[in-house]
This record gives structure tokens, sequence and C-alpha cells, in this order.
């Protein structure tokens, strides 16, 4: 991944991103040239049927899997000393060993900030993600809702250029999702940070997102990006948003794009 | 529904009665001669020489020489072992290098290498040390590589996309995460330490519990033989209560 000089309002560019894997002396194509501008501050949702790659996409810009080909270049100030990007897992990724304070604030370890810097750095991101009261619980006291919100002051803790989540709410029951949601976006809004945020959930893109990606079956292609901050401003409230009429012509638009891939990627399968 | 197998507090009565039975069975085929007392003794004998030789300072003497070489042993091999594990599990160059070798010496008894071991380390301590550092060290490099290589891969994504530098990937996500599989191998290689120990004792030693045993042996002093193996029994008890111990304080996130 290549750094480059600040661009307009730019912050990642991604070009012509490919990623093919060997699988049986076959070769699959998960990301077929992929063309993408992010707009810094941009909440970008990617949606697509599964195995489209988008959480290859996701692992690539996190430098967790490397391309076949093409560019990524993450835009950042000429001296800045932030981490290029942090990412928030879809599964249990919080280190069980580590009390809720030293989970937030691993990544600042790694950069090789002191203890009493590095506490007095995460204390107030713990107490806007709503862990106060619980900086030295373990893992295994706190509800799974619990763990993502540290998992998410993790991420945010480490103040990096760009914010990378894939699905991070996924395993979570409904009640507890749509309170995190509210809160990845108030805490989001403060933030100003870029964010691509890895969904199944065609609710979840709209309710998040300022544009949503719809991702085609494998080959893992862009299908199409729709505007959603054109239509739901900011600052935003999930529960206005599913009230709102234009949430359903989006939902059903979204839904028929991913219908139609489902179905081709099914019949990839078969054949 | 409340069954004598899923009550705790009768299978700990059970657990403390079983081997008070077999010892008032055994007192009682000693008082009615039905074995033989010149070779096999009976309790109410044994634990008479037992208080005698705690009086006397005999058992702490021997007692104290066993632990210390079991635990500086343990210690010395704990830590090489732990270590070496870790960068086994972690560094692919270090496991090409070092797990044939592990494997292929593994098997080997470690008490067959006494004779080596006294050559090198001489006929003091420091030969008991290095036998029981050896017993050791296998186990907890095969017990550490392997907790290492049990860990969730998100756990390595997660230090990775973190840059967590070699020295926080080991001492931050590897060590603890290879925590519950190094405590596993502790508690074997204690059992180990104290079959080795006694062993070598036995064979190359003029203190220790070892000792205590063969000499008598060799006397026929049959009562002092049975308390060397009683004390032996205890130690394992007594090492067994407290790794289980450190086991609950240190990965508490492993309890249900």
């Amino acid at each position: 991944m290549s750094v480059a000089e600040p661009d307009v309002a730019l912050k990642v560019r991604i070009r012509n991103l490919r990623r093919s894997f060997v699988l049986h002396g076959r070769t699959f194509d998960a990301l077929d040239g992929v063309n993408l501008d992010i707009a810094a501050g941009e909440f970008l949702a990617v949606v697509g049927p599964s195995g489209c790659g988008k959480t290859t996409m996701l692992r690539i810009v996190a430098d967790l899997d490397t391309q076949t080909g093409g560019t990524i270049e993450v835009m950042r100030a000429a001296g800045s000393s932030r981490p290029v990007n942090s990412m928030v897992f879809q599964q249990e990724s919080i280190f069980p060993w580590m009390t809720v304070r030293d989970n937030a604030a691993f990544g600042l370890k790694a950069r090789g900030i002191g203890k009493r810097q590095r506490y007095a750095m995460v204390q107030p991101i713990l107490e806007r993600a709503g862990l106060a009261g619980f900086e030295s619980a373990l893992p295994h006291q706190l509800s799974g809702g619990m763990k993502q919100r540290v998992a998410l002051a993790r991420a945010f803790a480490n103040d990096p250029e760009i914010l990378l989540m894939d699905e991070p709410f996924a395993a979570l029951d409904e009640q507890t999702k749509l309170i995190l949601q509210g809160e990845l976006l108030r805490i989001w809004e403060t933030s100003g940070k870029t964010v691509i945020y890895v969904t199944h959930s065609i609710d979840e893109a709209i309710s998040l997102a300022d544009r949503v990606l719809v991702m085609s079956a494998r080959p893992g292609r862009i299908k199409d990006l729709i505007d959603i901050a054109g239509i739901f401003s900011r600052p935003r409230d999930v529960a206005t948003v599913k009230s709102n009429p234009r949430y359903g012509e989006l939902f059903a638009h979204i839904w028929r794009e991913l219908r139609n891939e489902n179905i081709a990627g099914a019949v990839e399968q078969a054949a | 529904m409340k069954s004598a197998d899923t009550n705790p507090r009768v299978n700990r009565l059970i657990s403390v009665a079983t081997p008070l039975l077999l010892l008032a069975a055994w007192e009682v085929a000693a008082q009615t001669h039905a074995i033989d007392t010149r070779f096999f003794s009976s309790p109410s004998r044994i634990f008479a020489q037992f208080w005698q030789m705690l009086a006397d300072g005999e058992l702490l003497y021997h007692a104290a020489a066993t632990v210390t070489r079991v635990l500086i042993g343990f210690v010395i091999g704990a830590t090489v072992g732990v270590a070496f594990g870790l960068a086994i599990g972690l560094v692919p160059v270090v496991s090409a290098a070092v797990q044939p070798l592990v494997d292929a010496t593994f098997p080997i008894p470690k008490v067959a290498l006494l004779p080596l071991v006294v050559i090198i380390f001489g006929i003091g301590e420091a030969s008991k040390y290095a036998i029981i550092a050896i017993s050791v060290v296998y186990l907890l490099i095969i017990n550490t590589a392997a907790g290492v290589r049990q860990i969730e891969p998100i756990y390595l994504d997660v230090g990775r996309n973190y840059h967590a530098g070699r020295l926080m990937m080991f001492t931050d996500v590897a060590l603890p995460g290879a925590l519950p599989s190094i405590l596993t191998g502790m508690k074997v290689a204690m059992g180990v330490s104290l079959i080795v120990i006694v062993a070598a004792e036995s064979l190359a030693a003029k203190s220790g519990i070892g000792f205590l045993i063969w000499t008598s042996w060799q006397v026929f002093e049959v009562e002092k033989m049975y308390v060397g193996l009683f004390v032996t029994a205890i130690f394992g008890f007594a090492s067994s209560i407290v790794l289980n111990w450190a086991e609950r304080r240190l990965i508490p996130w492993k309890r249900s």
C-alpha cells in the first residue's frame, strides 16, 4: 500500500484492484478490477452476496491480505504519525486476557505510548462508548454487545486515517444491534473518520452509510454506488431512517440488485 | 434430580473416604497377618515412623533436598521451554530448526540420560537441576508451541492490524493465548519431575526422598521406604493444588 500527498478531499483511491485464489488447481477471481474513490470523512458501506469478495477487499486494505494486482492509496497529511487503518472485526476479537482498558489501549501500546498516557487517552473514548465503570472488567464478564463496544473503542482510540469494519454487529441480537448502530453513528459523527463498513445487511448499510457500494457475485466487481447522504442528512437517527418512505424504496432497489446477484451466484455454483 | 453422581459434596466425601478405606483394609490385613508385614508393613507402623522422622529432622532434610532440586530444575526448564515454545509457534524458521530435534529426542527416557548429565554437570546438585530441567523443557516446548498454534487466528490478525511488534506479539498475544496449554504442560511436567527426581536420587545422590526410599530398602528399613513413597505422593498432591490455584488466578477467562 502506498501513501500519497493529500488530494482535495479524497481519502482512499483504489485502482484496478484484483485478487485471485488458486483452489484445487483452479483459479478463482475474488475481486476483478475494483475502482473506487472514497472521500475524507465518508462512511461507505459495502454490501454484496456471500463470497463476493467484500471481506477480501477490506482485508487487503487492512494489509492482512495481498492483492494480485492494482493499487490502494490512502491520502494522509504530511508528517502524520497516525496508523493508516484500524479494523473492527466480525468475530469476537478483543483479547480475553486483557481488561477492557488494556484492550482499548492495545493499538496505542503497539505505538509505544506509555501506560499512564495511553490510559488517559482511552478514558474519554471508553466513556463515549458507554464503557465507564467497566474499565477493569475482563471480557468474559461482558455481554456480546459490550464486547463489540470495546472493539469499537479500540479502533477509535487508535485514531487511524481510516476505519475498517467487517460486519461488526452481525453476531448481535437485533435490539443490541440497533443500540450499537446508533452509538457508532454518534461516536463517528464527532470523529470525522473515513469508514469502510462491510455488511450483509441492506438495512444496516442504508441506516449508517453516506454511500452504499453494491458488489456483484464472484468475480467481485462494483455493481452500483448509491448515494444515501443526499437523502438522509446528518446527524442521523437510525430509527427515523427506517420510518422514512424513501428507506423502503432504497431497500427494494438494493435488494433487487442483490437478488439477481444471488441467483447468478447460485447458477454459477451449480454449473 | 440429585443423585450421588452430581452432588459435589458427596463426591468430595467419597474422595476422602476411598483412601481411608484402603488404609483401613491394609491395617486389618497387616494385623491379621494376611500380608507379610516384613515387606508390606502397616499404616500404623509407617505413621509412627513418619512422626519420628519428622521429629528428628531426617524427613525434613530429605524433603527439602528434593523440593529444592525440583523447584530450581522446574523453573529453569519451564522458562526455557516456554521461550522456545513461543518461538516455535510464532517463527517458522525457529520451528523448522528446532521442531525435528525436539520430536526425535522427546521419546528418550530422561532418566537414561543421567550418566551423561553426571559427566557434564558433575555428581553435585547441578546434575539434579539439569535432569529435571531437561525433563520439563520438552513438555513445555511441546505444550507451549501447541498452545500458540491453537490461538484463534483473529487474535494474530488484530496484532498485525494494530502493528504490534514482535516482542508485543510474544508478551501480549502469544503468551497469554497459549497460557491454558502452558499450564496443562506444567501440571504434566511437575508430575514427571517428581518421577524423575526420585529415580535420579536413587541412582546418584546422597540425600533426597529418592535416596531415602532406595537406601531404606537396601538396609531393609521398610517403614522408612514407605514414608518416602508417602511423601512423594504428598508432593504430587500439593503441587497439583498449587498449580490448579495458579491456573484459576492466571486464566480467569477460561473458567466457565
